[in-house]
Parts: C-alpha cells; sequence; structure tokens
C-alpha cells in the first residue's frame, strides 16, 4: 500500500509544481498586465454579441491573436494589426483566442471592416460579398418579413443570395453579434510590444 | 524576461533534471527491485512463453488449460475477468455508442468544410457546434471511456485479486454517460462555455468529476488486496491517469476564475493534459500489457519502462503552451512548453524500445491476432505522433503548421492511429473474455482493421500536405487570403473520403459488438483470429 500511496503522491506533486509553473505564475506575471488606457470595457450589447460568437461557435474558425511580425509579418501585411499584448485581453472572458485559420484573424475586423452593412449580408451568406467563401451562412440569425415595419432594420442581400419573396430585416443577435465585431478594435499604441510595430490596424 | 522569472525557470529545469537523475540513480542500484523478475508480475507461473491470444491451443475452449502448469493460470484470469464483468461492459458498450455518435458528427464537419450550403439553416448543426460536439463526444466519451473500461479491466489483473468496489465503477460510467449526454446537447443549445476541449458547461462538469472519482474508487479496493509484491508498470500509468484527470478537470473548470490572456494559459495547459496525462498514459499502459500477454513474452527492458513514466510525468505536464507558440502570453512560459516538448523524446523513446523491441521476432503474430495488430500499429503511431509532436513544437515549423489544417492531422494521429487503434485492440480482446462469447465474424475484424488503417492514412497524409501548404501560404503576406482558403479544398474533400471510411469502420464495429451481445456470440470455443491456426474442422 505505501508504495501505491508513494506513486500516486508523486505523481500529484509533479502535476502540482507543473500547476505552479504554468498556471499560478504565468496568472500572477499577466493579472499585473497594464489595461491599455483606450481599451473600452464591452458595452450590453457587445457582451450578448460575445455570447452569441461563443455560441455559433466562430473560434473554430477564426483566431484573435495577430503575430509578433519578429515571428511572422505577415498578419501586419494583411491589415490584421500590430501584435496583441495580455492587457488587451483584460475584458475577454473567457478568452477567444482560437487556433484556426480557416478564416481570417478578427482581432481588428472592426477597423478593418467598419461597415454594418458589409457584416449584415456577409452573415446572411459569405458567398455573397466573398465568392467560394466556405464559412458557414447565419441566415436563421436573420428574419424575413412580407412588410418590414419602421423599426427593423432591413438588409439588402443582393442577388441571387436573398429569399424568393419578402425582405430580410436583423434580428437582435445579428444586431449584437455585428456589435461585438465592430468593437474588436485594438488599434491603439501599446507599450509592450516587443518589436517596433505601427499601431495602424491596416498595416500601412 | 524579469530576474526572478528568469531564475524560477533555471530552477525548475534543474529540479526536473535532478529527479531524473535520482530516477536512473534508483533504477541503476535497483532500489526499487525493478529487474526482469518485476516484468513477470504480470504472468502466472509457466505462463511465460504460452500466448493469451489465442489462447486457445488444439483442443477445446479458447481458454481451456492445456495442461497442469496451465491450470493455475487460466482460473485466476477466468476469476478476475468475471469479477470485472459488469463495469467493463457498462462502460465499453457507452463507449461504442459515443464512438459513432462522435463519428457521425466528425464525418458531418468535414463535409461542411467544403460544401458550406450543407444543412446551413439548422442551428444545432452549424460547424460551431458539431465540430465541439465531434471533439466531446470523441475524446470524453469514446476515448475516456473505453479507457475506462480497460483500465478496470486491468486492475484485478494486475493485482491478481478479483476486483473490490465494481459497483463504483458502474455507478461512475452511469454518472459518466449523463454528464456526457447533458454536455453534448448543451453545446448543440448553444450553451458552450467556449473554450476548446472545456466547451462543457461547469456545471455539467461537476458529473465528469463525481464519475471519475467513482471509477478510482475499485482501484484503491482492490490495491489494498493485492496478491502480488511488485506494482507492473501499467499499474503506474493507470494509477497516475486516474489521480491526474479528477484534478485537472477540476481546475481547469473552476468558472470565473481565470480571465483573460491568463484564461488561454489554463485552456491550453489543460488541453494538453488531457492528451498527456490522461489518454496518452492509459494507451500506453494497454498496449504495456497487451503486447507482452498475447506474445508470453515479458517487455525487454522494465527498467526503461519506468524512467519513461516518470519522465512522461515531468515533461508531459508543462508542454501545453506550445498551443500558443507566438501568441500574447510571455516569452519564458513559450519557451518552457518547447523545451519540455523536445524533452518529450525521452519517454517516447523508452515506450517505442520496450514495445516494438519485444515485438521483434514476433512480426509473424500480426498476422493472426487481431488485438496485436490493432495494438501494435497504435504503439507504432504513437511513436511516430509523438516525435511529430516534438518537432511541431520547435519555433521554426510552428510558424508554419500553427492555426492549419496540419496540426488537426497531428490531432487525429494521436487520438485515433495511436490512442484508439490500442482501444480497439483492448475491446477485441476483452470482450470475449468478460462475455465468454467470441466475435462472430472474422471478416468484420479484418474489414473493420483496413478501413479504419487506410482511411487514417488518407486522413493524416491529406491534412498533413495540404495543412503546409495553407502555413505557407498564411506567411506569403502578398498572397490574397481566399486563396489559402482555396488551396486547401482538394484535401479537405480527401479527409472527408478518408473520414467516411473510418465512420463506415466505426459502423460495422459496433454492429459487431452488438451481434455479439444479443446473439451472444458463438460460445468461445475458438477465438477469431484473422486466419485461422487450427485446421478446420478439427475441434
Ligand atoms: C467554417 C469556418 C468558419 C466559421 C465557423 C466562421 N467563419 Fe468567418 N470566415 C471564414 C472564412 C473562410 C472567411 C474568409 C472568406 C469570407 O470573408 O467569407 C471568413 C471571413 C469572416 C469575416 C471577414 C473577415 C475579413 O477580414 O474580411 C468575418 C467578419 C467573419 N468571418 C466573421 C465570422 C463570425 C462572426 C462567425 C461566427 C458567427 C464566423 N465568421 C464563423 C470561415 C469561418
Ligand atoms: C473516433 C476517433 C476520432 C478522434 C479521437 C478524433 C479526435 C479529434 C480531435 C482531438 C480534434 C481536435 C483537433 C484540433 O483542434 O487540433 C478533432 C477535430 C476534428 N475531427 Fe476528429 N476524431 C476522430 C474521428 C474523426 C472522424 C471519423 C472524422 C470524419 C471526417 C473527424 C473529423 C474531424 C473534424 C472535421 C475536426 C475539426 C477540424 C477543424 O476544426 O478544422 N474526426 N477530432
Amino acid at each position: 500500500m505505501t508504495r501505491t500511496i508513494a506513486i500516486m503522491a508523486g505523481a500529484a506533486l509533479i502535476l502540482l509544481f507543473a500547476t505552479l509553473m504554468l498556471v499560478v505564475m504565468p496568472y500572477t506575471q499577466m493579472a499585473g498586465a497594464p489595461v491599455p488606457d483606450e481599451l473600452e470595457a464591452y458595452s450590453e450589447a457587445e457582451l450578448r454579441g460575445r455570447e452569441i460568437y461563443i455560441s455559433q461557435g466562430c473560434v473554430y474558425c477564426h483566431s484573435q491573436q495577430p503575430r509578433d511580425p519578429g515571428f511572422s509579418n505577415a498578419d501586419q501585411q494583411r491589415g490584421w494589426g500590430r501584435a496583441s499584448v495580455p492587457g488587451d485581453y483584460a475584458y475577454d472572458q473567457p478568452h477567444l483566442m482560437g487556433t484556426m485559420r480557416t478564416g481570417p484573424d478578427l482581432f481588428n475586423i472592426g477597423a478593418r471592416q467598419p461597415s454594418e452593412t458589409w457584416h449584415y449580408i456577409h452573415l446572411y451568406n459569405p458567398r455573397a460579398v466573398v465568392e467560394d467563401s466556405i464559412m458557414p451562412a447565419y441566415r436563421y440569425l436573420f428574419r424575413v418579413v412580407r412588410e418590414p415595419l419602421p423599426s427593423d432594420t432591413v438588409v439588402n442581400i443582393p442577388d441571387p443570395y436573398g429569399p424568393e419573396h419578402g425582405t430580410v430585416v436583423t434580428t437582435r443577435e445579428a444586431k449584437d453579434l455585428v456589435a461585438y465585431l465592430k468593437a474588436l478594435d485594438h488599434t491603439y499604441p501599446v507599450e509592450t510590444l516587443p518589436h517596433k510595430q505601427k499601431g495602424d490596424a491596416n498595416g500601412r | 524576461m524579469t530576474p526572478t522569472i528568469a531564475f524560477l525557470l533555471a530552477l525548475t529545469f534543474l529540479i526536473s533534471v535532478g529527479a531524473l537523475l535520482a530516477l536512473v540513480w534508483s533504477i541503476a542500484t535497483d532500489q526499487f527491485s525493478h529487474g526482469a523478475s518485476a516484468a513477470r508480475t504480470i504472468f502466472a507461473a509457466g505462463e511465460v512463453g504460452r500466448a493469451e491470444d489465442p489462447a486457445a491451443g488444439r483442443h477445446g475452449l479458447a481458454d481451456a488449460p492445456r495442461d497442469a502448469t496451465d491450470e493455475e493460470a487460466v482460473t485466476a484470469r477466468r476469476e478476475a475477468d468475471l469479477s470485472s464483468r459488469v463495469p467493463v461492459l457498462t462502460l465499453l458498450a457507452s463507449a461504442v455508442v459515443w464512438l459513432v455518435v462522435g463519428s457521425l458528427y466528425g464525418l458531418l464537419s468535414s463535409l461542411k468544410m467544403h460544401m458550406p450550403e450543407l444543412l446551413a439553416d439548422i442551428e444545432a448543426v452549424t460547424f460551431g457546434r458539431i465540430r465541439p460536439m465531434h471533439l466531446n463526444a470523441v475524446a470524453y466519451g469514446w476515448a475516456s471511456m473505453a479507457g475506462l473500461g480497460a483500465a478496470v479491466w486491468l486492475v484485478p489483473r494486475l493485482f491478481k485479486t478479483p476486483l473490490m468496489g465494481a459497483g463504483y465503477a458502474t455507478a461512475g460510467a452511469w454518472v459518466w454517460n449523463l454528464g456526457m449526454v447533458l454536455g453534448l446537447v448543451s453545446i448543440g443549445a448553444g450553451l458552450s462555455d467556449g473554450e476548446e476541449w472545456l466547451e462543457f458547461p461547469w456545471q455539467v462538469d461537476a458529473l465528469f468529476v463525481l464519475a471519475g472519482g467513482l471509477c478510482a474508487v475499485p482501484l484503491l479496493l482492490t490495491v489494498r488486496n493485492r496478491q502480488v509484491r511488485h506494482l507492473y508498470v501499467t499499474s503506474w500509468y493507470l494509477m497516475g491517469a486516474l489521480i491526474w484527470f479528477p484534478l485537472l478537470f477540476l481546475l481547469a473548470n473552476l468558472p470565473y476564475l481565470f480571465p483573460g490572456a491568463a484564461g488561454a494559459t489554463v485552456n491550453w495547459w489543460f488541453a494538453h493534459n488531457v492528451l498527456g496525462l490522461w489518454v496518452t498514459p492509459i494507451g500506453v499502459g494497454i498496449a504495456y500489457y497487451m503486447i507482452p500477454k498475447i506474445l508470453g513474452k515479458p517487455v525487454i527492458s522494465y527498467r526503461l519502462s519506468l524512467l519513461g513514466f516518470w519522465s512522461l510525468a515531468l515533461f508531459y505536464s508543462q508542454v501545453g503552451i506550445h498551443h500558443l507558440i507566438g501568441g500574447p502570453v510571455p516569452t519564458w512560459l513559450v519557451t518552457l512548453s518547447i523545451v519540455h516538448s523536445v524533452m518529450m523524446v525521452i519517454p517516447v523513446v523508452t515506450v517505442a524500445i520496450n514495445h516494438h523491441g519485444t515485438m521483434i521476432g514476433h512480426f509473424g503474430r500480426l498476422r493472426d491476432s487481431p488485438t496485436l495488430r490493432f495494438v501494435w500499429i497504435g504503439s507504432l503511431m504513437y511513436t511516430a505522433s509523438s516525435l511529430q509532436g516534438s518537432m511541431e513544437a520547435l519555433r521554426s515549423v510552428n510558424v508554419v503548421t500553427h492555426f492549419t489544417h496540419y496540426t488537426v492531422g497531428h490531432a487525429h494521429l494521436g487520438m485515433y492511429a495511436f490512442l484508439s487503434f490500442i482501444l480497439f485492440g483492448a475491446v477485441y480482446f476483452i470482450m470475449p473474455r468478460i462475455t465468454g462469447w467470441e466475435w462472430p465474424s472474422r471478416r468484420l475484424i479484418v474489414l473493420h482493421f483496413w478501413l479504419a488503417f487506410s482511411g487514417i492514412i488518407i486522413y493524416v497524409v491529406a491534412l498533413s500536405i495540404g495543412g503546409w501548404f495553407q502555413g505557407l501560404a498564411l506567411l506569403d503576406g502578398d498572397t490574397a487570403f481566399m486563396e489559402t482558403v482555396r488551396l486547401t479544398l482538394p484535401y479537405l474533400k480527401a479527409r472527408s473520403v478518408g473520414g467516411a471510411l473510418m465512420t463506415a469502420s466505426h459502423l460495422l464495429f459496433a454492429g459487431h459488438f452488438l451481434t455479439l451481445l444479443w446473439l451472444g456470440g458463438r460460445p468461445a470455443d475458438r477465438p477469431t483470429l484473422f486466419r485461422s491456426t487450427i485446421p478446420e474442422g478439427r475441434t
């Protein structure tokens, strides 16, 4: 029995040690990271949009972490913005950094694509704006009505991608999601960057 | 890098190396009496030199003793197997169900990646939901439950005493199943916690901690009664896994504890530990039992096997941050994980020497024993995928492969070609022994093997090539982004073909499993082998 306990205790201790290194230390270091002055907390609508982003699983195709040009310069060239720093994520709970780039990095999509209309059309059917896109269509985030009310936001879907009859209007989910996408703008300068970079989202 | 951090970093490295040296010393000076005799712990007197699979000699029942020396071994095995019957059957049958569910979600996700309009208007099957459902179903449903089933089955065999507290494990299996159903339904309904590998809502996660704990109870109760002096290396791996998983799962799922960038480090530290400290030790542990047992030959270097265990614990627990290379986390942390990823070569090579070395001279047996073929191919793929992983962690390689389909190819080489193959082999071995019925059809096993094998080869080769090109294109800022999408399409389609073959093999496997249970198989008068070692007509 003692040997069993020795093995299990040894195994648990090793894990504890790893936890100290990989969980506790980074946590203490990053919790103290300065929050950039110009980073704004999310609004109510943006937070709701963030929940939609999570529940639709956008994170499985989109990262939110432009890379350091010292590592790879392409992100800046594509206009995805400067490398992100821990402080940029101060209000992100849970984090949505992602590990796939089946689609482009979205950390600065709000600066790169400020047009709400573009986002609505793109979400309704990505192929209506980008030929050959493999992004899923999110038509269920929209409603088709015969007569839009004055309070409705109408989205004019280009032919042949729209419905055969009726007009496409947004739901609250679509509006919140786009509000969140527009809030993804981390183009302000930060001081803790590992390399000198321009703060311009378009990398120009 | 601040001096404190540099100091701590140096310290951990010294501790790791120190611990390893202490271990080498203790093994070299025989502090634990880990010699060749220890490697024979899993055999009964006179059992070495006799294969358990095919258990049948030329006469009668598959597991009938051949002579007086065999008597003891066979009786002990029967008693052991009978005592774990109910929980093992519950766990394995559940695992097979989740395998089918998980593969169907995987196949649908794969198809949607090149046919985005497929079932696009049904929210519950949008790509971003079925993709995590696939992962959770195969990782926590199939791999974990089949692994637990094999572990519970191994416990009485390793300790040579009937399983105590089997009821706890059976209860654990049902709680685990409940957790799976609730978790998958939550993701389908859009109630994900949002982090990869941790999507199940934390309220549901509590069920898994409970279930894991319940499954560990029989292990602890049985080990107290054990009839063997030495604990065979497989039990080390199983004990390690069963202590690590509940701790990890609890910590990583604590709600609201880790915000922002620190949350990402915890997320990936956990995710890689599920692989490294949960499914890997189970898979490697099973192979450490099956290969010697089937060949009737102890592993060639028992001392190495223990070195392998402790170095796995030391290094694998710190590799997780290689998922964030180039990301917004401190550089020292990434470096630490890269160093440990490369150090993983040590445990991998020790396991490779033992598994493949023990096989030398017996490769002919791959032609007849289904379990051996699945388990050894799985072990070979463990070597391959681990060495690939160490390479992938290098900055120069990672800069290309990170964010691409290459990683997904690697994930399936590990989770499927390594782990799932070993689990398939284990199920083929265990089921006849706990039910007393043989697998009804040799052809179905052959077909399962070849479909799964060709499927995973197509899968991994396609994504490795496609992912590499995708990575190079992503690194070239002048290539339009849509180019990087278009160039992957042929490879994504090939992946669907490979995945369809794998899924088909799972449907056959599940059907075969059901037939065995429902029709009661044939009585185990002769093992179902790839080719008959007994001339037809003679019994
Ligand atoms: C199957 C993978 C996939 C999923 C899931 C996915 N996308 Fe995309 N996304 C892409 C691809 C590929 C592109 C590039 C082609 C295009 O613009 O449609 C893209 C492009 C985008 C763009 C335009 C980026 C740019 O730089 O022009 C935005 C915005 C976007 N996606 C938002 C989302 C949101 C929001 C979700 C979740 C509701 C989502 N995506 C889910 C694959 C995906
Ligand atoms: C049963 C054994 C299987 C296991 C253990 C398994 C495991 C996994 C794992 C661990 C991932 C996450 C990869 C990552 O994030 O890097 C994953 C993703 C995936 N798997 Fe599987 N898988 C299995 C079978 C299948 C099958 C049969 C298919 C069918 C084609 C499939 C298709 C996919 C797809 C499409 C993804 C998502 C990749 C992405 O997001 O780009 N898997 N699987």
